[in-house]
């Protein structure tokens, strides 16, 4: 059964997504207001199920690519991923009946539920990484090394670009994030259509609807005065990794990414402890006094420590109460293949991925 | 700390003014902070006639005290916040986007409560122009679309919010604009974004909104605040308090009255830790109308670590983190057929003419506190008939409240000390759970006044570091130094003194890995940090 998003579950979906988006995908209020906003004009914002479309229907995926800080200041205009798949359409001479999101993130989640509803085409539940990632690559629609064309990117000023038999991803990847660069740092993009055979085999399934559950836990138990964050904890299967207060933001726009790292001062049973965690885009890296505590893939999101609402990294900033949570990888991200393209290596670390324990 | 008088001692006063809704509090501390003074007084409607009241009162009472000596003088007032809370008085509002094509997927206002877009007029225009990341212009400025805009505005506006998408970076758009605005305007109060805020621009932009929306409530507090005291030959330098609980001059009070709207409760925490001497408390603030349940941390207000909104708008300032209910001394008990209902509405500073106990018509909370026995305040005769029945249940009920708000804002189940204050606290019935211990330190109605006057002294410095030459550590070390010396120029004691606030904002445009840094440091006033 298609579901139809009300302003209720964008609410959900937008503190839920914001967790498992790990401090990346872009900003949760400004993605559920985007997403209100197109509810309240009177487009239909509609999720389908995996099963719920034939193997052979196309399904775009969709996204903004960009440095999170410049999303906070710099909002789009609001038509571009519709305008990139009516380009996408266009170019390739086909009909598609879907959207799908590449990443779960707090604007990522919303952008292809945007532009699908600006068509009149639903969303597929499912992304490309269970999480957020800064590169094209990094997708697991993508994992088999063949490049998506073409793709196309759009901007607020309509300035739109067609990239086609570019075979490499990361190539492609270095030449869309040098587009995005000179475009001001935020683009939306639009990859070739997948058929929904290939998503079915390549996709994280379910995003959406978890970003649901995720959201709905944190309300539930701010509702009824319970503890938030053993709330995502019990949804997700994660744990808590540390509880302090920022004491430094080191975080620069570089090549159109955010990179940077943060440094926590422990708070409450972590008194005298230190914790500092990497960040490109997304937070990748978590040690306390050196020691780490968890490595990307895994999930590292931060949450602030009253009411469990996620702390993206634009928005992070000295003084925050923050609590830092470890969140097991969906198994497609873990697999030897997988970790080639999302592992630590692939962003420049020497550190080998252990997993999360699991028993804690 | 007790009442002394120290009469002809030539000293370096501080008057501190806490106008509250139902009551005008003002204290005068001597430079040890010892009381000194202290009278009460309602509120008024108009605020500027409460605060005369209070100091008048005040001298009345005091004839002792040498007025010649106040050497500083602190308000903390509700001007601002009443106006858009009430959404009465406020200035209509033009706002002037620069930015598009970008930002038009969310226009201006959008997400606020539609009362408080109906009271600032909801005009707004967005424009081509604005600025990329790295300083590069998104588009020319439209000067021609500003023109018009400022046509448009006129007669329908009292002030204008000007926002440029990344003005942080390079204000030179929003300070054309202001031209543009002025030339065609005139003498029109203009709020420029890059001036109240960072990165962000929508929370940004509604804080540069509500600062022109309540220009003119901030004007009169000021010009009432200054005649009130040079009715009384004072001449002291006048200060606002901060959101944060630090102070600020009235010049700037004037230009970003938005940065003192939520002043109030940080002068009754930083009241309540000054007059209890706990550094970990949960304080209670119960005034006439409302009750502020906030928590103090290692002795300063814990901070919200998430978007704070003012009268239901979004913003990015630091403030501390808070519960507000409707409950206070001045809450009416309404009876009915359904049964029993405590408010929300208060008499507010009718109390001393509507409660039963000072011979009104009106059921409040005061008339069952005094029937209780928790409270003596007016004529108990006037409450001896009330059900008993009705009185206990009224009580279970705040006890329950109350409760309920300080489980909330704890953060571990471990029962923590509970500090009351304010005049109405008298409601809060004994044996709190959750409470390890339940302090109402003496003075307790004048906390807010108390925390006014000892507000922090603060120091700022805004500062373009090259990296070329300075690892970024040592650049954010130099400028935490120069903060803190700032502050405590500015009277803070060295040993006190905290970074309060650090802001980056990467320049990307200028060579060399140039980056803006602004810190802010805080500290008590010399002589007060050996008192408690």
């Amino acid at each position: 059964m298609p579901w139809e998003l009300t302003h209720e579950d964008i609410e959900r979906i937008a503190i839920g997504a914001g967790i498992l988006g790990t401090g990346g995908g872009g900003n949760p209020y400004r993605g559920k207001i985007r997403a209100q906003l197109n509810l309240e004009q009177g487009y239909r914002l509609t999720v389908v199920g995996l099963d719920e479309l034939p193997d052979e229907a196309l399904v775009v995926p969709l996204g903004g690519m960009g440095a999170p800080t410049i999303g906070m200041e710099k909002i789009g205009r609001g038509d571009e991923g519709r305008v990139a798949v009516e380009v996408l359409q266009d170019r390739l001479g086909v009909e598609v009946a879907a959207t799908v999101p590449i990443e779960i993130g707090g604007g990522n989640s919303f952008a292809p539920i945007i532009a699908a509803a600006q068509l009149g085409l639903p969303t597929v539940d499912a992304d490309g990484m269970g999480r957020a990632f800064p590169e094209t690559q990094m997708i697991s629609y993508y994992f088999d090394g063949i490049a998506p064309s073409p793709v196309v990117m759009v901007d607020s000023q309509h300035r739109t670009f067609v990239l086609e038999h570019v075979e490499e991803t990361r190539l492609l990847e270095r030449i869309a994030r040098s587009i995005c660069v000179q475009l001001g740092g935020s683009a939306m993009v639009a990859n070739a259509p997948l058929t929904m055979a290939r998503l079915r085999e390549t996709c994280v399934p379910g995003t959406l609807t978890l970003a649901h559950r995720v959201g709905d836990a944190v309300m539930t138990a701010q509702q009824r005065g319970n503890d938030p964050i053993d709330a995502v904890c019990k949804v997700t299967g994660g744990q808590v990794l540390f509880t302090g207060k920022v004491t430094d933001v080191n975080r620069r726009v570089e090549r159109g990414y955010n990179f940077g790292r943060l440094t926590l001062a422990g708070l409450d049973r972590r008194w005298g402890a230190t914790a500092t965690i990497e960040l490109q885009n997304e937070y990748l890296i978590c040690r306390v006094d050196g020691e780490i505590v968890a490595i990307v893939p895994d999930l590292i999101t931060l949450v602030d420590s009253e009411r469990g609402l996620p702390i993206t990294t634009e928005v992070v900033r000295y003084g925050m109460r923050v609590t830092v949570l470890g969140i097991p990888a969906p198994p497609q991200l873990t697999t030897e293949r997988a970790l080639r393209y999302v592992g630590p290596q692939a962003f420049g670390y020497n550190e080998r991925y252990v997993p999360l324990d699991k028993s804690s | 700390m007790g009442m002394t008088t120290l009469k002809g001692k030539a000293m370096n006063l501080r008057l501190g003014i806490d106008v509250g809704g139902t009551n005008t509090d003002a204290v005068v501390l001597d430079e040890k902070a010892n009381l000194l003074a202290r009278f009460k007084s309602p509120t008024t409607p108009d605020v500027t006639s409460g605060i005369r009241n209070a100091l008048a009162g005040l001298v009345e009472r005091h004839p002792e005290l040498n007025l010649g000596a106040i050497r500083y003088a602190m308000l903390g007032t509700t001007h601002c916040t009443n106006a858009i809370l009430e959404r009465r008085k406020l200035n209509r509002v033009g706002i002037l986007r620069i930015g598009a094509p970008a930002t038009l997927a969310i226009p201006p206002l959008v997400g606020w409560p539609p009362d408080l877009r109906d009271a600032i007029g909801g005009h707004y225009v967005i424009v081509e122009g604005g600025h990329e990341y790295d300083g590069r212009e998104i588009r020319p400025l439209d000067t021609k679309a500003i023109r018009e805009a400022a046509k448009t505005f006129r007669g329908k506006v009292d002030s204008v919010a000007v926002v440029g998408v990344f003005s942080p970076v390079d204000f030179s758009h929003e300070e054309r604009a202001a031209d543009i605005l002025r030339d065609v305007l005139g003498d029109i109060p203009i709020t420029l974004s890059h001036e109240i805020g960072s990165i962000g621009l929508l929370e940004r932009e509604n804080a540069s909104i509500l600062n022109a929306a309540v220009i003119d409530a901030a004007r009169t507090a000021a010009t009432g605040f200054a005649q009130a005291l040079s009715e009384h030959g004072i001449r002291a330098e006048m200060f606002f308090s901060q959101n944060d609980g630090t102070l600020m001059a009235l010049e700037y009070a004037i230009r970003y009255p938005i940065l003192t709207v939520a002043s109030g409760p940080a002068n009754s925490i930083r009241g309540a830790a000054f007059l209890s001497g706990l550094r970990d408390a949960i304080v209670v603030d119960v005034g006439g109308t409302s009750t502020d349940v906030g928590i103090l941390v290692n002795g300063f207000p814990r901070e919200s670590s998430i978007a704070v909104e003012i009268g239901g708008v979004r913003t990015n300032f630091r403030m501390p983190d808070l519960i507000s209910i409707a409950l206070g001394g001045g809450t009416r008990i309404h009876r009915s057929l359904d049964g029993l209902r405590i408010g929300p509405d208060s008499v507010g500073y009718r109390i001393t003419e509507e409660a039963y106990v000072f011979g009104g018509q009106t059921l409040t909370l005061s008339d069952i506190a005094v029937a209780a026995g928790l409270a003596s305040i007016g004529d108990p005769r006037r409450v001896e008939d009330l059900d008993r029945g009705l009185v206990r249940e009224v009580i279970d009920k705040v006890r329950r409240l109350v409760e309920d708000t300080i489980d909330r804002i704890k953060t571990s189940a471990e029962p923590m000390p509970v500090v009351l204050v304010g005049g109405g606290s008298v409601i809060v019935p004994p044996g709190l759970a959750g409470a390890a211990e339940i302090y109402r330190p003496e003075n307790y109605d004048v906390a807010n006044a108390i925390g006014a006057a000892i507000a922090q002294c603060s120091g700022e410095i805004e500062r373009i570091f090259s990296l070329d030459e300075l690892t970024r550590e040592q650049a954010l070390e130099m400028a935490r130094e120069m903060a803190r010396q700032e502050a405590i120029r500015a009277g803070a004691h060295p040993e006190t003194v905290e970074i309060v606030d650090v802001i980056e904002v990467p320049l990307a445009y200028l060579p060399g890995n140039a980056t803006r840094i602004r810190v802010r440091a805080a500290g008590d006033l010399a002589l007060i940090t050996s008192h408690s």
